[in-house]
């Protein structure tokens, strides 16, 4: 649980490409564009097609987790590294989903696709042959994830951190801004909710900022790193990323990612429910 | 390829309720000539960040093949940057419900 664990340069995957005990997964809403290039032998999971149960909402099944990851030649003991565009949300989600069930060794990409486009390295668009494994995925380790209730009960108690953008929060916005405002939910944030933004622990090429930033920026937005975190967004994945850095960059333990997030909250009948700044 | 001044170069707006939405749009072009005109080749999945009028982040899209992105915002000031491989640039725009933005961005 700390940079030198959880994360890894693009210049690492570079060197590890042809790495026998590497496996890199590319993880977005849109896997067109893995379709259109991605990493020399990465292998692509579909946020919402691989990784929603999609009958009811939640994470899917272990068995079906266990399913994906046999099926894609995955095994206990591999270093799974994930990346993604869209800032890495949907790979920090992967990354949390991973932690869920008790993966051993998994890291991200620091800056995703971003970076490496950026940097102009090469993308293939040749399909890796992986070997099927027999994956044992462990009990979902729930101390990393945050149920409705319990978030209500952290209203002006614990960390709420709402990871939005500043707009979304305040309630002028329903969703982020590339999707159309259309939503079942009311605006506005949870109360108590401290509105730090995912990007503010970004650089823009997608990298994260250094632990003494990231480190300030909690602590100078009023977080108490000595009391229990809730990170939430709209729909979990880029409070995932926040979570990331709490929870794998800054090695705090006590952090939850609250996936129902916005969509839930803001569907319930009678919750307590702020706007404004 | 179009040409500076040509029909804006966003996505396709039919079928967006225009009384309801706030579009920032635009094409992201290079400078086909070298004479500073964006009439070169579309830039697919360059980066394109939406900043509000006090500089925060509020979203990112990558351009689509067709070098084209799409916000829904709200009325007001913005910034936006284009990112992609060796190139940076800043465009600041005023957004208004019912008049889409369309730019076109050199790179």
């Amino acid at each position: 649980m700390s940079r030198e664990t959880s994360l890894v340069s693009a210049d690492w995957v570079a060197q590890n490409l042809n790495n026998p005990t590497v496996v890199l997964v590319e993880v977005d809403e849109d896997t067109s564009l893995y379709e259109q290039g991605h990493i020399e032998g990465a292998i692509t999971f579909h946020w919402r097609d691989d990784l929603q149960d999609g009958l009811i909402r939640d994470l899917i099944s272990k068995e079906k987790f266990e399913a994906l990851l046999s099926k894609n030649g995955i095994a206990t003991d591999t270093t799974v590294v994930l990346y993604g565009g869209n800032n890495n949300w949907f790979a920090t989600y992967a990354f949390w989903y991973f932690k869920i069930y008790g993966h051993a060794d998994v890291r991200l990409l620091d800056g995703g696709r971003k970076r490496w486009e950026l940097d102009a390295r090469p993308f293939v668009t040749t399909l890796p042959t992986r070997t099927a494994t027999i994956y044992k995925a462990k009990e979902r380790d729930n101390s990393i994830r945050a149920y409705r209730d319990e978030v209500i009960a952290a209203i002006g108690k614990l960390n709420i951190v709402d990871v939005r953008s500043p707009a979304e929060f305040s309630g002028e916005l329903a969703a982020p801004a590339h999707l159309p405002q259309e939503s079942g939910q009311i605006k506005g944030h949870i109360p108590t909710a401290k509105n730090i933004p995912w990007s503010k622990a970004a650089n823009e090429d997608g990298t994260f900022k250094s632990d003494t930033e990231l480190k300030e920026l909690y602590v100078g937005a009023g977080v108490d790193l000595a009391k229990d975190t809730i990170a939430y967004c709209r729909i979990g994945e880029r409070s995932a990323f926040s979570w990331f850095v709490l929870h794998e960059l800054l090695g705090l333990s006590n952090v939850k990612n609250y996936d129902g997030s916005w969509t839930e909250y803001g569907s319930l009948v009678g919750v307590p429910v702020a706007i404004g700044a | 390829m179009r040409t500076c001044g040509a029909t804006p170069g966003g996505p396709d707006i039919s079928g967006i309720d225009l009384s309801t939405q706030t579009l920032i749009q635009g094409v992201i072009l290079r400078d086909g000539e070298g004479d500073g005109v964006p009439n070169g080749s579309p830039v697919g999945n360059a980066y394109v960040r939406l900043l509000d009028s006090t500089g925060e982040f509020t979203a990112e899209v990558p351009s689509n093949a067709d070098g084209q992105f799409r916000f829904f915002a709200a009325p007001g000031a913005w910034t936006l940057v284009v990112l992609a491989s060796g190139a940076r640039e800043e465009r600041k725009v005023i957004a208004t419900k019912g008049n889409p933005v369309d730019l076109v961005v050199e790179i």
